[in-house]
């Protein structure tokens, strides 16, 4: 038989009912492929095996009622969402002890009513902070592309898992950039949501303003049946979207002809690499064969965007992180005199030199004095970068440019100086400022074999347009069938 | 170029419930002092007539109910304590 992984879930879903294969067959392909390549990719933090597979026996016996295309599907969960008895760290050592979480994130729970299996949890940036995955305090995960290289962050291990095929998709999460960007480094499809549309409850929370869940899959069918799943109000977040849930799935191959996409010509800029400029405007050519129209639009105040995030984000991470106090849950330093003693020895050692420096940033930027000058300040340059998208988005229908100024770089490369490894998101920042979509998926490969991602950009809502284009261009062009070559028969 | 004294940094520090070496007090404030100087690049916006963005959607005191509902137990509450005594967290001493 063809290997699974070629699939997709709607293919699956078929061979299940023809009872050509069983669930317990695709739970095993999961793990069979975890014990080829996992040492290599090291993509996940705590598996759960025993439990899928009991899961999956059961599953087998009810798959004629089954309803949803996602039933028996092997999934992977980044390990920043909640996952009720089973190990979540975020990747922290301050939480390399909470083996026995006490519910379930919205977003799992609703899976889980679709009857997914949970493969495992996978690795990420401590606290989702960084761009590489190098910030995870257990482990690097690796590029299933070129081992050498880091497969993005934060949620590096979500896309390092479902290029390398161990999972069928994954869930992620999206801060500034931390779905799309390692995304693109791994050449798998991406989705960050318009802000509210996937309840937070039960993601530990980051920056909460900008924090988002989205599917990581192979093609962009599965990845609208994936988000279909996790959408919805919830009055657990109080910040989620009480709006109408379209069908993700129903406008999709409607076409691009007659779509206005406008390409803002500091996404094509300084910074951006040649090969990567050259894909995107492969793509664009692509878009125009297949009837839709472009022009070069301007976000001025992109450039803005890094220095925006980082005040805004440290700063909300410093308030969310405070939770960490060693009390009701987490490690806790030994042998201090009194209780504030007691916080900060054991946040100063269950935390990483990144989730520190961030901490201090953020109470930097929120303390007496500094307020107005930098939190303030930053809100209100987030207000022109959210204006620079609604004013491009009164002409064209979607935006369209890199995901990455770059291909994926090297495990090592970029640790030393932080902001250096900030400027990996200066195309996905402003996205999330605004709090608008934005989807990459594969639109080539550089010359040494990495995967370049195309990024997509929507309205607020507007998923389903994100969707129809993505679609068109994947099935007009071959990027998304290219598979890395990764040790091991196939 | 923003200065970040060592002694600011370990008054954040404090503030932020960080145990911090005096290595780390060095390390630090040079790297919040060039990541303050690159924010500071938002000073070229002239923002006196712009309003703050604090939330994206138009979404306003979102309210409920203010009623009890089945959440957790106390035993599952203390599941994961580092440390506990008679079904309650326990700490080191708060006072003197």
């Amino acid at each position: 038989m063809k290997n699974l992984f070629e699939y997709s879930l709607k293919e699956l879903q078929e061979k299940l009912h023809n009872k050509e294969i069983t669930i317990s067959d695709l739970v095993d392909a999961s793990y069979n492929r975890i014990n080829e390549v996992e040492d290599q990719v090291k993509a996940f933090l705590t598996l759960d095996e025993e439990n899928a597979r009991k899961q999956a026996k059961e599953l087998d016996g009810k798959l004629s009622a089954a309803e949803s295309l996602l039933f028996g599907m092997p999934i992977g969960i980044k390990d920043n969402i909640v996952t009720k008895g089973l190990r979540t760290t975020c990747a922290s050592q301050f939480l390399s002890n909470f083996n026995d979480p006490l519910y379930d994130a919205t977003v799992v729970q609703k899976l889980q009513e679709k009857n997914t299996v949970t493969i495992g949890k996978l690795n990420m940036d401590e606290f989702a902070m960084g761009s590489s995955t190098e910030n995870s305090s257990y482990q690097n995960t690796r590029n299933p592309w070129n081992l050498d290289y880091v497969p993005g962050g934060s949620s590096g291990g979500s896309a390092a898992a479902v290029a390398a095929e161990e999972v069928f998709f994954s869930l992620g999460s999206d801060t500034g950039g931390s779905i799309r960007q390692p995304a693109a480094y791994c050449g798998v499809v991406g989705l960050k949501p318009t802000y509210g549309l996937v309840s937070r409850f039960g993601l530990v929370a980051f920056a909460s303003s900008l924090d988002q869940i989205g599917p990581i899959t192979r093609s962009v069918e599965d990845n609208a049946h994936l988000l279909q799943a996790i959408v919805g109000h919830d009055k657990m977040d109080s910040t989620s979207a009480n709006v109408e849930i379209p069908d993700y799935s129903e406008s999709l191959k409607d076409g691009v002809k007659g779509l206005r996409i406008g390409v803002p010509k500091e996404y094509l800029g300084e910074g951006v690499s040649e090969e990567v400029k050259a894909s995107v405007k492969e793509a664009l050519k692509k878009f125009e064969e297949l009837g839709a129209t472009w022009e070069e639009v301007s976000l001025p105040h992109s450039k803005y965007g890094i220095a925006t995030y980082y005040l805004l984000a440290s700063s909300e991470a410093s308030a969310n992180l405070a939770r960490f106090d060693g009390v009701r849950y987490g490690v806790r330093a030994e042998n201090s005199d009194n209780m504030i003693d007691m916080f900060k020895n054991s946040r100063a050692q269950g935390f990483g030199e990144e989730v520190k420096r961030r901490i201090m940033l953020g109470t930097f930027a929120l303390s007496s004095g500094y307020y107005d000058a930098y939190y303030k300040k930053a809100q209100k340059v987030r207000t022109l970068i959210k204006q620079d998208f609604e004013k491009v988005f009164e002409d064209y229908d979607l935006i369209v440019g890199p995901t990455t100024p770059t291909p994926a770089f090297k495990i090592g490369e970029e640790t030393d100086d932080p902001l250096t490894m900030y400027a990996n998101d200066i195309l996905t920042i402003p996205v999330n400022l605004a709090g608008v979509p934005g989807i990459s998926l594969p639109c080539g490969l550089s010359s040494n074999g990495l995967p370049i991602g195309l990024q997509i950009i929507g309205k607020h809502f507007d998923e389903p347009t994100i969707y129809k284009a993505a679609y068109a261009y994947e099935q007009a062009t071959d990027h998304h069938k290219k598979r890395p070559q990764l040790g091991g028969a196939k | 170029m923003a200065e970040i004294s060592k002694e600011q940094v370990r008054h954040v520090a404090h503030l932020a419930r960080l145990a911090i070496s005096e290595e780390e007090v060095e390390k630090m404030s040079e790297q919040l002092g060039a990541i303050i100087t690159y924010a500071e690049a938002l000073n070229e916006l002239d923002t006196d007539n712009v309003e703050p963005t604090t939330h994206v959607l138009d979404i306003k005191n979102v309210m409920r109910k203010d009623e009890s509902t089945k959440w957790i137990n106390k035993e599952d509450a203390m599941k994961n304590a580092p440390d506990q005594k008679n079904g309650q967290f326990r700490v080191p001493s708060i006072l003197e």
